[in-house]
């Protein structure tokens, strides 16, 4: 009987398996005449992009990413087959394989997220010409001299600088009601790498604080990893046993406004709001929109023009954005103050790194020397100090602010 | 004898370990096991996604056959990996439980990427390549002889020596990409010598995948002949049957393991090479990604042979790009991939139970009384 019972089992089994087999070939067919049919209707018709993540959904970084390419694909009304994701592809020669496996595809345009995709992007725009390859955060597009390779970031100091504001709006309110002296006023901050990426964001957003609550100070600590969050939220926890008030942080995962949740410290976030997850501290978050920038690229594929080599978004273009404020946590007044900066920040009258507000070493900054052009001896060879303040994401999108001013107390490399 | 049978509670079944089965019989036993493995991944692909799981399986294969640059880059998995598994076998042919290989393809790269960064615009290109070649050798060779000493001297166990050497060689890669970094502050070496290409490998009749496979395939002919062939071979598989066996014919079992473990750590050095020179051209602390582990997998299943593990590691691999595949195609998360390719290998592990044991049924009683 039981002998029966697998017999019958294992013939259902095959059969079903070679079933499978079979219709492999026609159902590679349909697939082709399909995609053929969708080639013909709506006028985004011939269009085909792919995307390129670090991480999927679950790092809050690439979440931004994913869903700003939804986003601009539901805008745009392309298909699921014209809109490739390829998710979790580390910083190596898996992005290469992935952006030529895409060009095999039949990909116009190609972006990656991670910063440590560049060389490996570059790779792939040398080999297909025809292609479009975008990535963003990247700093050699304009020095490359490829006509297919483009660079894209926004003026994220902007709003790092604005969610800052609603950081020293809270310490104030902290202060008035008693909890701690103006001169405890300290906050503290997880960041990745100390490159001029992170730096640029924690000083804006230092600057947007003090520029409300003038004695405050700040300690960075950084965990080396885009993604850990373990070492995020020990980061975190470490800060506040340390006396920080006020934890910010950039790093991708939920480490530290978990870390912030659990003991009650109200947090600023980036990449997308945590106020969900975190109701109780989260206050604001800042953000990259990338919507505009791939809504931008698709266009150009779609109508042949060429894609800015190195394209910065800013308030103005939607590309940079704040979370809903958080009323429950945030302090009284701060939408207004926010509302007041961001007005002054796009009528020009205010300047993140205005270099009246903040000294190195005790004296103003007049003149300081980025490295803007990538070379591997990181050779500085632009002057960004101008009018009275520093001229960031201005001659490359890509970040360069790289000092560490008076106030903040972050390791230095030597 | 019926009536003690009858007084005793008898299992349903036992298990009984089968003599050699033939040849045909243990082949059809392992397609049996892949395709009810289809069967089961197709139920939870129904359940999980409601996805015509035809399409799935369908995409899976275009995911390593569907483009010719996809066949040469499974073709290239498949090498590297078939590299990694030839320099485990006469170690574990040998009972000696080396699960250092990703170390010791870690070091490899490490040596590779050093000389590459370090020299690769000094020296010209023939010599920096006999270079590259004579260190990452050195390198893993190193590597894989280390534990083998003090287990051959001081008997040390070499699981808990190998499994720890990997740390030591993943932290060194950390420490070193840091020193390297490029650009500064990301902690990543990006690209080694993007423009001069100083010390790639270069492309054979325009397949610049060619040569690695071209050198696998060399050393998989090599080490069929040198198990199965060599006195080195034969001295292997004695060591491995029993250790007082081989002494008391007169062979020098030290010798034996440190030569062994050299020449599993020197092969695991060029897959490092092949890796950072021949695809990579960059480091990062998962440049061996892990198939050092899966490696043993892949000589086990092809039970030491290394032609049958020519299939066996092509079939890691093509289950692992067709799960990748999946995942861009129905834009599902990885997790999908890898529980598809986690019961395909249940499936593949499992039915060696069935080729080595056979599950005996006990007799119904009212069939054992009318058989009587």
């Amino acid at each position: 009987m039981m002998k029966k019972w697998i017999a019958v089992l294992l013939a259902v089994a095959m059969l079903f398996a070679f079933a499978a087999c079979g219709e492999t070939t026609p159902a590679g067919d349909e697939g082709t005449s399909a995609n053929v049919e969708n080639l013909t209707s709506g006028a985004n018709s011939d269009v085909k992009v792919g995307f390129i993540f670090l991480h999927d959904e679950n790092s809050t970084y690439d979440k931004n990413f994913i869903d700003a390419a939804r986003a601009a694909q539901a805008a745009l009304n392309l298909s699921d087959e014209q809109v490739l994701f390829k998710t979790n592809i580390p910083e190596g020669q898996e992005c290469y394989e992935a952006a030529a496996e895409l060009v095999d595809e039949g990909c116009d345009v190609i972006f990656a997220d991670s910063f440590g995709h560049e060389g490996f992007m570059i790779q792939a725009a040398r080999e297909f010409p025809e292609v479009q390859f975008c990535h963003a955060t990247g700093t050699r597009a304009h020095t490359e001299g490829l006509s297919n390779y483009h660079n894209a970031f926004a003026s994220i100091y902007e709003g790092r600088y604005l969610a800052g504001i609603a950081a020293g709006m809270k310490l104030n309110e902290m202060i008035e009601a008693g909890e701690f002296t103006a001169d405890e006023a300290k906050m503290g901050y997880v960041g990745a790498f100390p490159y001029a990426e992170v730096i640029s964001g924690y000083t804006s957003f230092y600057l947007g604080a003090k520029s409300v609550c003038p004695t405050v100070t700040m300690t960075v600590k950084y965990t080396s990893s885009w993604f850990d969050e373990a070492l995020e939220k020990e980061a975190a926890n470490a800060l506040i046993q340390e006396g920080c008030k006020l934890i910010s942080q950039h790093a991708d995962s939920m480490g530290a406004p978990t870390a912030c949740e659990a003991a009650g410290v109200p947090n600023v976030s980036y990449n997308g709001s945590t106020a969900a997850a975190c109701p109780n501290t989260a206050i604001i978050s800042s953000r990259v929109n990338w919507e505009p920038y791939f809504e931008y690229m698709i266009n150009c594929v779609i109508s042949g023009e060429p894609i800015d080599t190195d394209w910065c978004g800013t308030l103005q273009t939607g590309s940079v954005e704040l979370s809903e404020l958080n009323e429950a946590v945030a302090a009284e007044g701060t939408a207004d103050a926010i509302a007041d900066a961001k007005a002054k920040l796009e009528a020009g009258e205010l300047h993140v790194f205005d270099t009246s507000t903040f000294t190195v070493d005790g004296a103003a900054l007049t003149s300081y020397m980025a490295d803007v052009d990538t070379d591997d001896a990181y050779t500085p060879d632009t002057e960004a100090i101008s009018d009275g303040y520093f001229h960031e994401s201005e001659y490359r999108s890509a970040p360069y602010f790289d000092i560490i001013i008076d106030g903040i107390d972050a390791p230095v490399e030597e | 004898m019926r009536n003690h049978a009858a007084n005793k509670r008898e299992p349903l079944f036992h298990i009984v370990k089968r003599d050699a089965l033939p040849l045909w019989k243990s082949i059809l036993v392992r397609v049996i096991a892949i395709l009810l493995a289809l069967l089961v991944c197709a139920v939870v692909v129904v359940f999980i996604t409601d996805l015509n799981p035809l399409e799935v399986y369908k995409s899976m294969f275009d995911g390593a056959f569907g483009s010719s640059r996809k066949i040469w880059t499974t073709m290239q998995n498949t090498a590297i990996l078939l590299c990694i598994s030839l320099a485990v076998t006469p170690a574990f042919k040998m009972r000696f439980w080396n699960i250092g290989a990703e170390g010791q393809v870690m070091v490899g790269c490490l040596g590779t990427a050093a000389c590459m960064i370090l020299i690769g615009d000094k020296v010209p290109a023939p010599l920096l390549m006999v270079i590259m070649v004579v260190v990452s050798i050195a390198c893993g060779t190193l590597w894989g002889v280390l534990p083998a000493i003090f287990k051959a001297y001081w008997n040390t166990n070499e699981s808990l020596f190998t499994l720890m050497m990997n740390y030591v060689a993943i932290q060194l890669v950390s420490f070193f990409c840091t020193v390297w970094e490029n650009p500064k502050g990301s902690a990543t070496i990006g690209m080694i010598n993007m423009n001069s290409q100083a010390g790639w490998f270069p492309s054979l009749f325009g397949q610049k995948y060619l040569l690695n496979i071209l050198i696998v395939l060399v050393l998989t002919i090599g080490m069929y002949i040198y198990l199965k062939y060599n006195k080195h071979g034969y001295e292997i598989a004695v060591v491995g049957e029993s250790q007082n066996t081989a002494r008391y014919v007169g062979m020098n079992v030290k010798k034996i393991i440190i030569r062994t473990m050299a020449l599993s750590g020197a092969i695991c050095g060029v897959a490092g090479l092949l890796l950072v020179a021949g695809t990579d051209h960059t480091l990062t602390t998962s440049s061996a990604g892990g198939m050092g582990f899966t490696a043993i997998m892949v000589s086990w299943l092809a039970k030491f042979n290394p032609l049958l593990m020519i299939l066996t590691s092509f079939l890691i691999v093509f289950l692992e790009r067709g799960a990748g595949e999946i995942a861009t195609d129905f834009r599902l998360n990885e997790s999908i991939a890898d529980i598809l390719t986690g019961i395909i290998l249940f499936f593949i592990i499992g039915c060696e139970f069935f080729v080595n044991y056979q599950i005996i049924f006990t007799k119904k009683r009212k069939e054992a009384d009318s058989d009587a």
